[in-house]
């Protein structure tokens, strides 16, 4: 009857089944930790040290970033230099650095050996440490400080001009401009940039790993692959999965009350400037963005120096490794884009809500709980070494989900708004729509969700340490080579890193915007 | 014939009720208050609208079940006519093959109703190219090619000015003609639908009243329709 014609079109039927492969892989893993776990009895005081800790940093890594975010912003609004839309620009790159490249930085200047430690031996202060509590704040600070400015510089260039001309021509100084335009824009956006932090520092585990460890400075994540790992206590790591599922669904339940903004993005080059005090504030801001500039350049610029002169140097496994990372990275992005595309697309159409539930899915769940999950489902029949690899890239590309749908939502409800109609009334169906409407009209967002993917599986040492592989990734070789003190080749084989994620970002991104 | 036997629609506080029939080949525009249902009734007839009860028929086959583009319906929208990343000969083509593949005598047909709608030569131009005649030109040469029996206008020219709709219109009428279709005007312009549709469909108060007389009609306007003209 009439219900005919609302039959699921291909794209609805494509997405639910995208949603329900999702659900019931997320959702069957988790049931195998809960399963696996038997409750939080296994867990010792070291276990809850763990999240305490896991908590504690998120929450200092969070406040941290935030607070410093809010002068280098404020730089960043009202100053107009050479090279400050590079600058800009260059706050978006650590979101896809890998992180074990930005750690190899973050030692070649805080570490031992560091220029750091060699000036304050040179006047006879005692040294710092890298590893510890310190430098796990450290390293989630050099991440999420530009994540942090480029979010409050949105709502600094938010401020309307108009408003920032009525201040001038009422005559207010600096404290009124800050008491009335500038703290009640601070006030809207600080809790979601500081939110937006502090679940990204929940699940750390390549920081805690490279940097942390002992009582004092273990996540939840690296407690699961100690668990795994070292003692084989799967109804530990189980249990341990189960805290940290908790910890990620109470954050979420926090995200519903707060608006967490757009990490990336459009809206940077609204070129108003709000007026710029002069005197002893020009210097203050010149201060600022020099210090954050150096803050995140100085690591990677020591890591390149020490590097690149050796890369054509690297052993041949290194080689190996890059090759087969890079082909893990493809087809992550791939399976990505597939899931996230479909799952758009029947979004688009705006009549399966609980889609968008299973797009959010990976939000709860961490790579280790995932990773664990997975493999007490899969050993029964796959002896571990050989899930290794898949299950890497399977768990990148759904990591990388929430990234391509924030991305392509947008994109496919306004090209359903615009086109929907035009193109079912002259029958593009399946495959001839996607290729004569879907891709060539979202090839943007599909570009920049791809490259996203690609950097982001690229860079990623996870689950991959869950499993010893005779066949590692770039990033684990990396973490390999930095663990047996090859510091030299361990730099090389960074830049190596660095270049390939930036480098699949550009390709895809750039296809994205030409085709 | 174009039948709608008993449609009745409701969304949340908003309804429309059709029983009403237009004779093959007929110009029929479609007139009423914003938001009294005019784009609906289109909706209905294109498919992109299920009715909640009711068939709708073209020639005496029941069309309600099949989805929009299996209905021997063409329809131009207010805009987003043609797809802005293809060619006009590809927007044109895909009248004839939504998949694109196109023989020789496909292509010979193609350049030939450009050629109808004057765009000889313009095949490889992209939409973005065209002024907003061509634009509409390209979107009939499509209407002229699929020659479906029913054609939905919902206001397709409003964005162009007098002259140029007077043209298309025109052309439009001169399509019409030649496929024999039956055509369904929405629109807001008194004069066009005197001078374009000898019928008129009237939607007010939920309900669109059958085809009666354009002049008559809009000489002696029933209250809400009075109302509305002003």
């Amino acid at each position: 009857m009439a219900a005919g014609v609302f039959r699921l079109t291909r794209a609805e039927a494509g997405g639910a089944a995208s949603a329900i492969c999702l659900a019931l892989l997320i959702g069957g893993t988790l049931a195998a930790v809960v399963w696996q776990a038997q409750g939080l009895a296994g867990l010792g005081p070291w276990d809850w040290r763990a999240v305490w800790f896991t908590l504690w940093q998120a929450a200092m890594s969070a406040t941290l970033s935030a607070v410093l975010a809010v002068p280098v912003a404020r730089a960043l609004a009202r100053r107009r230099f050479p090279g400050r839309a590079a600058l800009v620009t260059l706050l978006g790159a650590p979101f896809i650095l890998p992180v074990i490249v930005a750690i190899i930085g973050l030692v070649s200047v805080f570490g031992r050996n560091g220029v750091i430690n060699d000036g304050l031996r040179a006047i006879g202060l005692p040294e710092i440490s890298i590893y510890g509590w310190q430098g796990v704040i450290l390293a989630h600070v050099f991440f999420n400080l530009p994540l942090s400015v480029r979010l409050i510089l949105q709502g600094w260039q938010a401020i309307p001009a108009e408003r920032f001309r009525l201040a001038a021509s009422l005559g207010f100084g600096p404290k009124d401009t800050a008491r009335h335009l500038e703290r009640p824009m601070l006030r809207a956006v600080l809790p979601g940039v500081w939110l937006a932090v502090f679940l990204v520092c929940l699940t750390s585990f390549t920081v805690a790993l490279a940097l942390g460890g002992g009582p004092r400075a273990t996540t939840v994540e690296l407690a699961i692959y100690q668990a795994f790992r070292f003692d084989f206590d799967l109804g530990r790591a189980a249990s341990l999965g189960l805290v940290q599922i908790a910890i990620c669904v109470g954050a979420m339940a926090l995200a519903r009350r707060i608006a967490i903004p757009a990490a990336f993005g459009a809206g940077l080059d609204a070129d108003h400037m709000p007026m710029a005090p002069g005197g002893w504030h020009r210097i203050s801001d010149a201060l600022v963005i020099t210090g954050a500039a150096g803050f995140l350049l100085w690591p990677m610029a020591a890591v390149t120096a020490r590097g690149l002169p050796r890369i054509a140097a690297l052993p041949p496994e290194v080689w190996d490794a890059a090759q087969r990372s890079v082909a893990m990275a493809l087809i992550s992005a791939l399976l990505a884009l597939v899931l996230s595309l479909t799952l758009a697309l029947s979004l688009a159409r705006g009549r399966m809500r609980w889609v968008e539930t299973a797009g959010m899915l990976p939000l709860i769940a961490s790579p280790l709980v995932l990773g664990t999950g997975l493999f007490i489902l899969a050993r029964a029949w796959f002896p571990p070494q050989s899930l290794a690899l898949p299950m890497t890239v399977g768990i990148n590309a759904i990591m990388a989900l929430p990234f391509g749908l924030r991305a392509l939502i947008p994109a496919a409800r306004t090209l359903h708004q615009d086109y929907g109609r035009l193109a079912d009334s002259l029958d593009m169906r399946g495959l001839t729509r996607l290729r004569y409407l879907t891709v060539p009209r979202l090839a943007r967002p599909l570009g920049f969700a791809g490259g996203l993917a690609a950097a982001l599986a690229m860079g990623d040492l996870g689950v991959i340490t869950l499993f010893a592989s005779d066949r590692p990734t770039l990033p684990l070789q990396l973490y390999q080579l930095m663990n047996s003190y090859r510091m030299a080749d361990a730099s090389a084989c960074a830049v190596l890193l660095m270049a390939i994620s930036f480098g699949l970002f550009w390709i895809f991104d750039k296809g994205g915007r030409l085709a | 014939m174009l039948e709608l036997d008993g449609v009745r629609v409701t969304r949340g506080t908003f309804g429309l009720s059709a029983d009403l029939s237009v004779p093959t080949g007929a110009r029929v525009a479609i007139i009423g208050a914003s938001g009294s249902g005019k784009s609906t009734l289109l909706s209905l007839v294109a498919g992109f609208l299920p009715p909640d009860q009711g068939r709708v028929r073209v020639d005496g086959r029941d069309i309600t079940a099949l989805p929009p583009g299996r209905r021997p319906v063409s329809m131009l929208f207010q805009d987003q006519n043609l797809f802005p990343h293809l060619t006009v000969a590809q927007n044109v083509g895909l009248g004839l093959r939504p998949d694109l593949r196109l023989s020789e005598a496909q292509r010979a047909r193609i350049a030939q109703v450009l050629d109808e709608v004057g765009l000889e030569g313009l095949e490889a131009r992209k939409p973005a190219n065209l002024s907003g005649g061509q634009q509409s030109r390209v979107a009939l040469a499509r209407v002229l090619l699929r020659a479906r029996p029913v054609l939905l206008l919902d206001e397709p020219f409003a964005a162009l000015g007098p002259a140029l709709k007077a043209e298309m219109l025109a052309l439009l009428a001169r399509i019409a003609e030649g496929t024999g279709a039956t055509v369904l005007m929405v629109t807001h312009d008194p004069e066009d639908a005197r001078s374009f549709a000898p019928q008129t469909i009237l939607v007010d108060g939920g309900v669109a009243h059958p085809p009666a007389p354009t002049g008559p009609l809009l000489d002696n306007p029933p209250p809400g329709l009075r109302a509305y003209l002003g």
